[in-house]
């Protein structure tokens, strides 16, 4: 594959010096206009650009280093205070929980995810009867609108009238405060985001798994090879690429979580269940006064962490192609 | 190929226009609320269930037309208000007249974005003055009431009689946690509120917590950690529910329409609901730690009139106040929210049409509003440390005294 495309670009460098002598021909009837067409074409969406990406991120950050307070947030004259708002927000006491429970919020998140949705992916790949079927099914987490499944999940773990509980019950268990105990809220908002992220990582890895030749498994096969063995020695590392993106898409949607948590526990009892995102919007719209400040400060870090591993897997891809 | 070459242009031309109209349309509309429109007045309020049809915007439209001037009007969902509210006063686009939330009015008066009643020449006098409160901060009134509601306890007739309980009774804390036992005991269940981590638990805790004597402005008194302690301890004797934690107001009604509730502490605007039960309900005030009712605090609107530049508009925008706060159009309005009027005589005309709202009356009447005090901005930031504590203190994780020591000082801290 790769050698074949770059004897056709060494051809194209074969072919360039030509083009020179066809493009003057052209150019007196585009000229000027077909570069200010160019920067027409430009133009909406570099204003989309600037209008929805680049000056909320402004205002995020500016927002982030002045001192706001209702009244000089209406009067606009809010003094700049450096890096105060991220000094409070880090000597904050909710500060090392939130940053903890974010920690294991994504890394369970995703290993769990990652597991189960490999697992089903395999599974799936074995093109049973009704496997098309079975797998539709396992979309329909990804498919609800997420207010749905979050009130449906904190319906479910109810401590007084939710239905895992009565079962529990039935099996001779003690119900479980899922959702207003401090030691459970957070796994319980775990298990409701694994819920929903297995689709995802089931896709993604279902389709990466199709990539891999069929021979290749049929060669394994002749060589005696076990079901383990075929699994550890060739679909983890041909799937490599495709689970690397599968994680840390994953790991940048879950850093972000906030309508699970904040539907299902808001954050508490006692933050007990507060990550980073859900501490940002308590601090900026969860009270009746709002702190913009601090809040932007700490999504700002949000942000950061999510570019951070966003350029390790630039690097780690870059390395893979540099290999493959 | 030229041909094309110029529709490239034209399309260029037409999105860059299209980007530029844009920008002008948004300048535009900002331009045309700000500055004097003729005869057309702005007026926000929470109440988006209402439709151009109700009596509520007729009743507005009515207000407009006796002013001489035309009402255009936009309700928004309350939570979303006040930051509708600051952002049009940034951009200098405030409504003429902002109906809000009370405890609001002192958030806004202290971003600047709100008139005095004294500077707009709007009369208060009629209003019970523990309802006024909560729109005072620093000696001066940012708005009128426009009515009222608070919180009492809803009880079932059915469940009480079976566990030998006279509803009478129930005069202090001690009466209530002996007829909790009754209930639990014969096999119903006590008592479901909300202690959810909003301003909605601190809103339903703050009886107790007044009601044995404790201050918003120390937390951590014998009295708050009493109040907190008898929360905590319905929940470790099986009186309360563990989901009360994460019950909303609304989640907590729906507990108590299950009819196995023996009580449930909830607000004037279930009247209408409380008739749908399918069972025989009862209403007593909440009771003070040593008997009398406890203040509650009290919820309902207030109707302000915002900062305009253009300073002559106040004149119509006080004809519109006065005239929505006016003794008939309040009795109108507030039976169609299902409020307490504002004022005594008012009040007065809505027991006589329905005896049922007799107890309401009283719980108004003893109601405190929760900025009052002149805590006034601070009120957010102490609420916010009380239903964290609550709530720590509910799920086992502090006990009360810990839980309000560590609100104080965080409280203290937020608001020096």
């Amino acid at each position: 594959m790769s050698s074949s495309t770059q004897t056709a670009s060494r051809d194209l460098a074969a072919r360039e010096p030509a083009r020179p002598r066809a493009r003057p021909s052209r150019r007196p009837a585009g000229g000027g206009t077909g570069r200010w067409a160019a920067w027409a074409f430009l133009l909406p969406l570099l204003a989309y650009l600037i209008a929805f990406y680049a000056y909320p991120l402004y205002r995020n950050l500016d927002l982030s280093l002045r001192d706001y307070t209702v009244r000089s947030f209406v009067q606009g004259d809010a003094p700049f205070i450096g890096l105060a708002n991220y000094r409070e927000v880090v000597d904050n006491p909710t500060f090392l929980p939130a940053l903890t429970h974010t920690v294991v919020f994504t890394a369970a998140s995703l290993v769990l995810q990652f597991g189960i949705g490999m697992a089903l992916a395999v599974f799936f790949h074995q093109h049973f009867r009704l496997s098309a079927t079975l797998r539709a099914l396992f979309l329909v987490p990804w498919l609800l609108p997420l207010i749905v499944s979050a009130s449906t999940w904190s319906w479910m773990l109810n401590s007084e009238a939710g239905v895992v509980n009565t079962f529990l019950g039935v099996l001779g268990v003690d119900p479980v405060n899922w959702l207003t105990s401090p030691d459970w809220s957070l796994a319980s908002v775990i298990i409701a985001n694994v819920w929903i992220g297995i689709p995802f990582n089931l896709v993604l890895l279902y389709s990466g798994l199709q990539g891999i030749p069929p021979q290749i498994y049929e060669a394994a096969a002749l060589d005696g090879t076990t079901g383990w063995q075929r699994f550890w020695r060739l679909t983890f590392p041909l799937l490599r690429p495709v689970s690397a993106i599968t994680l840390l898409l994953g790991l940048v949607y879950t850093l972000k979580v906030f309508d699970i948590i904040w539907i299902m526990t808001k954050g508490g009892p006692a933050d007990s269940s507060t990550t980073l995102a859900t501490w940002s919007y308590q601090l900026g719209f969860g009270s009746l006064l709002p702190q913009f400040g601090p809040g932007a400060a700490v999504g700002n870090l949000l942000i950061v962490a999510a570019l951070a591993f966003g350029l390790v897997y630039i690097r780690v891809q870059r390395r893979q192609g540099g290999t493959a | 190929m030229k041909s094309f070459g110029r529709r490239q242009r034209t399309l260029g031309v037409a999105l860059a226009a299209l980007v530029a109209a844009g920008g002008a349309v948004a300048c535009s509309s900002g331009d045309s609320s700000g500055g004097a429109a003729g005869g057309t007045y702005a007026i926000w309020d929470p109440y988006p269930q209402f439709d151009d049809s109700s009596a509520w915007v007729k009743l507005l439209t009515k207000c407009g037309t006796d002013a001489g001037v035309t009402v255009t009007r936009t309700g928004y969902d309350t939570t979303d208000l006040t930051n509708k509210a600051l952002l049009a006063a940034q951009q200098n686009n405030s409504p003429d007249v902002l109906i809000v939330d009370n405890p609001v009015v002192s958030t806004l008066a202290e971003a600047g974005v709100l008139t005095t009643t004294e500077e707009t020449r709007l009369d208060t006098s009629a209003m019970e003055p523990n309802l006024l409160s909560a729109g005072q901060s620093g000696g001066k009134t940012y708005g009128v009431p426009i009515g009222a509601n608070t919180l009492a306890l809803y009880y079932n007739k059915a469940v009480l009689a079976a566990a030998g309980v006279d509803p009478a009774s129930l005069t202090d804390w001690a009466a209530l946690n002996a007829a909790l036992a009754k209930v639990t005991a014969a096999g119903k269940k006590g008592i479901t509120f909300s202690a959810i981590g909003t301003e909605e638990g601190s809103f339903q805790f703050l009886p107790w917590f007044w009601g044995s004597g404790a201050q918003l402005t120390k937390l951590d008194s014998p009295e708050g950690v009493a109040a907190v302690s008898l929360w905590t301890d319905w929940l470790k004797k099986g009186h309360a529910p563990n989901s009360v934690i994460n019950n909303t107001q609304t989640t907590s009604w729906q507990e108590f329409a299950s009819g196995d509730f023996a009580f449930a502490e909830n607000g004037t605007w279930q009247v209408a609901n409380a008739k749908k039960l399918g069972f025989e309900y009862g209403i007593i005030a909440i009771p003070g730690k040593d008997g009398g009712t406890a203040p509650a605090p009290t919820g309902g609107e207030f109707v302000t009139i915002p900062v305009q530049k253009q300073t002559d508009r106040y004149t119509a925008s006080q004809k519109l106040v006065t005239c929505l706060t006016s003794s008939d159009n309040l009795l109108a309005t507030d039976t169609t929210l299902s409020y307490i009027a504002p004022t005594a005589t008012v009040q007065a005309k809505q027991v006589a049409e329905n005896p049922e709202l007799k107890v309401w009356v009283d719980a108004v009447g003893a109601a405190r509003g929760r900025t009052g005090d002149d805590l006034g901005t601070k009120y957010p930031k102490v609420s916010e440390q009380m239903w964290k504590a609550v709530q720590a203190a509910l799920s086992g994780s502090k006990t009360p005294q810990a839980a309000l020591a560590e609100a104080q000082s965080a409280a203290a801290a937020a608001t020096k």
